[in-house]
């Protein structure tokens, strides 16, 4: 853009005589989520028009059901992409805590309490070990959970051999989060309940405490952040870790859901949600956005999947519309981040 | 007290520090007493930056020693330095565009609500943040800015500089450290600046300024440590020297 509309920006934009695209921008700079917002709205009235089944509690709840898991897994990512980082090994860490909980409960005789704990340690643990490489040794999140991406894979499958583990092996409580919960008319379970409450904590400790300002602070600009008093390579390594116990808590909701435990049970968990983030307006270049876009946008991608079923179409056009969304969010964040002056 | 029996604040001995075969400082020696505002000029790329950062833990320095009211100290961090009550304005402003007024204003130093909304769960009082960090401009005497929550990346750069002047003065409480604080501001906002500065000085709070406006640094310093090519050239006084005189130790055309 022209220097001369660069210089427009800044505190007139925002008045009363800014154009509407300004004062859009300006809106959708403050609350990243809008748009997200506006979109999914826009899906929902225009399947439920194609066809009324998609307004039915039934649809809905299929695709609340369908969500829970990539919308916990995106908390996750979300957090680190706020720090500017990304995720590559979400869904190999999930997975290996899903398994190894698995294991134990099914093989060694583990009670699920401990199992499921154990699960979301190991989580914490790919957290550690993806953190500590990011903030400690400096290395790009990029590489890091690519090479960690792999070794969390591998690991899974010397411990299983690559087979399932099927919910009858395992102790009630491994797959209590498929528990269905009648709500709002709605056919729930406390697996969805769970990623709520999940979406409320990270919520509210990444906008009302001092943690979170600095995670967007770091994300934002991290030199500044530092001569600001403020450890970066802490906070880094913090949201790793809070990534990681939220893919170990992910992973028993994966269970309850599919009813079994299997290595290959989020094959699409990396790509399906950083989708869900950058849909949900987080930049990838850190420093802005929030979780609440991200729950929008895995809503918005699986709301596709099951509007264009209902509709009739194959789910290469789902494929096809997420692809297209994704660079048009990416082109939009581009576009509300010329805010800055 | 004469300068002999005086102690000073923070003092400074052979302060070193290279970048890769870049030579920032070699060798300096500095010292900052109570109550006075004491300059730093020197042509671009002379090392004055590098020194204020040695001196407030953004930068470790290679070699020399630091002693802060005679007690050896080392700062790794900015943390440490903010720990002793040095507050520093960078000459990057060192602010988060992204995050509001307040936020920046009080990043690393939070207040949380009263009772156990804020021990147990941590919860921020934005509204107590948000005030203070109103009181703070309008001490500075800064009219322009009206609402706390505003985000600094739609501010003005004269606009940053005087919230990171602002957030330096409110909350320092040993050394007050400012580099360019005035560079982009206006003639009525740079006469707010060295209005602050005095009003530091007067609550016995010294001051190193780094300028590059002459008539400032004579209007207000009362010493005037001259940094050249990675040392100090010389430290003077306003009555000791005038301007011209300074500028050509500055510059290598006269000598001390
Ligand atoms: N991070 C760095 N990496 C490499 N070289 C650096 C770095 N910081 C400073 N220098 C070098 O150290 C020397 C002193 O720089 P410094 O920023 O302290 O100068 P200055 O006196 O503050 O100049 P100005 O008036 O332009 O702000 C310069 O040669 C500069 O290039
Ligand atoms: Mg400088």
């Amino acid at each position: 853009m022209s220097a001369t509309e660069t210089s427009t920006k800044g505190p007139a934009a925002t008045g009363r005589g800014a154009s509407p695209a300004l004062r859009a921008q300006h809106v959708l700079h403050e609350h990243p989520w809008v748009s997200p917002l506006v979109l999914l709205v826009l899906s929902i009235v225009v399947f439920t028009s194609l066809n009324p089944d998609f307004a039915q509690p039934r649809a809905i709840s299929l695709l609340l059901q369908q969500t829970a898991v990539i919308a916990a897994l995106g908390v996750g990512q979300t957090l680190i992409i706020i720090t500017g980082g990304i995720d590559l090994s979400v869904g190999a860490a999930a997975i290996l805590a899903c398994m190894s909980s698995a294991l134990l409960s099914s093989q060694h005789g583990v009670p699920a309490p401990a199992a499921i704990l154990i699960g979301v340690l190991i989580g914490a643990l790919c957290g550690l070990v993806n953190g500590a490489l990011v903030s400690r040794i400096n290395l790009p999140p990029f590489i890091v959970t690519l090479g960690t991406l792999s070794i969390f894979t591998a690991i899974t499958l010397m411990l299983t051999g690559g087979s399932t583990v099927q919910g009858s092996k395992m102790p009630g409580a491994m797959t209590a989060a498929g528990t269905r919960v009648p709500l709002f008319g709605l056919d729930l379970n406390v697996g969805i309940i769970v990623v709520a409450v999940l979406y409320l904590a990270v919520g509210y400790a990444l906008g009302f405490t001092a943690w979170g300002r600095r995670v967007f602070a770091v994300g934002d600009a991290p030199e500044a952040a530092r001569l600001a008093g403020i450890s970066v390579s802490r906070v880094r390594l913090s949201v790793y870790i809070v990534a990681g116990v939220i893919y170990g808590i992910a992973a028993w909701v994966l269970i309850g859901r599919a009813g079994a435990a299997s290595p290959n049970g989020v094959v699409d968990a990396n790509l399906a949600s950083i989708t869900a983030v950058v849909i949900g307006g987080t930049s990838l270049f850190g420093g802005r956005g929030g979780v609440i876009g991200t729950v929008l946008g895995a809503l918005i991608v699986q709301s596709f999947a099951i509007g264009l079923t209902l509709v009739g179409l194959d789910d290469e056009y789902r494929v096809l519309a997420v692809g297209v969304l994704v660079i048009a969010a990416v082109a939009a964040d581009q576009w509300i981040r010329k805010v800055r002056s | 007290m004469t300068e002999s029996t005086r102690r000073p604040v923070l003092s400074a001995r052979g302060i070193r520090k290279t970048f890769g075969r870049v030579v920032g400082l070699d060798g300096v020696d500095l010292d900052v007493f109570p109550g006075e505002v004491l300059a730093i000029i020197g042509d671009n790329g002379a090392g004055k930056s590098t020194l204020i950062q040695c001196l407030t833990g953004a930068l470790v320095p290679d070699g020399g020693t630091l002693e802060l009211d005679g007690t050896p100290v080392s700062f790794r961090r900015p943390q440490d330095a903010k720990d002793v009550g040095i507050e520093t304005v960078y000459q990057s402003l060192a602010m988060s565009p992204a995050l509001d007024i307040a936020t920046n204003m009080f990043l690393g130093r939070e207040i949380r609500r009263p009772g156990p909304l804020g021990s147990v769960f941590r919860l921020l009082d934005t509204k107590a943040m948000r005030e203070k960090s109103m009181a703070a401009v309008q001490q500075l005497g800064i009219r322009t800015i009206q609402n706390p929550g505003q985000r600094v990346e739609t501010l003005s750069g004269g606009q940053r500089q005087a919230i990171a002047v602002a957030r330096a003065a409110a909350f320092g409480s040993k050394l007050v450290v400012l580099d360019e604080p005035t560079a982009a501001l206006g003639v009525r906002e740079s006469g707010l600046v060295l209005d602050a500065i005095k009003a530091l000085r007067d609550r016995g709070l010294p001051v190193i300024l780094i300028s590059h406006n002459m008539p400032h640094v004579w209007e207000i310093a009362d010493r005037i440590h001259i940094q050249r090519l990675g040392r100090c050239a010389g430290v003077i006084t306003s009555s000791s020297h005038d301007m011209t005189q300074g500028v050509a130790i500055m510059t290598g055309a006269a000598t001390l």
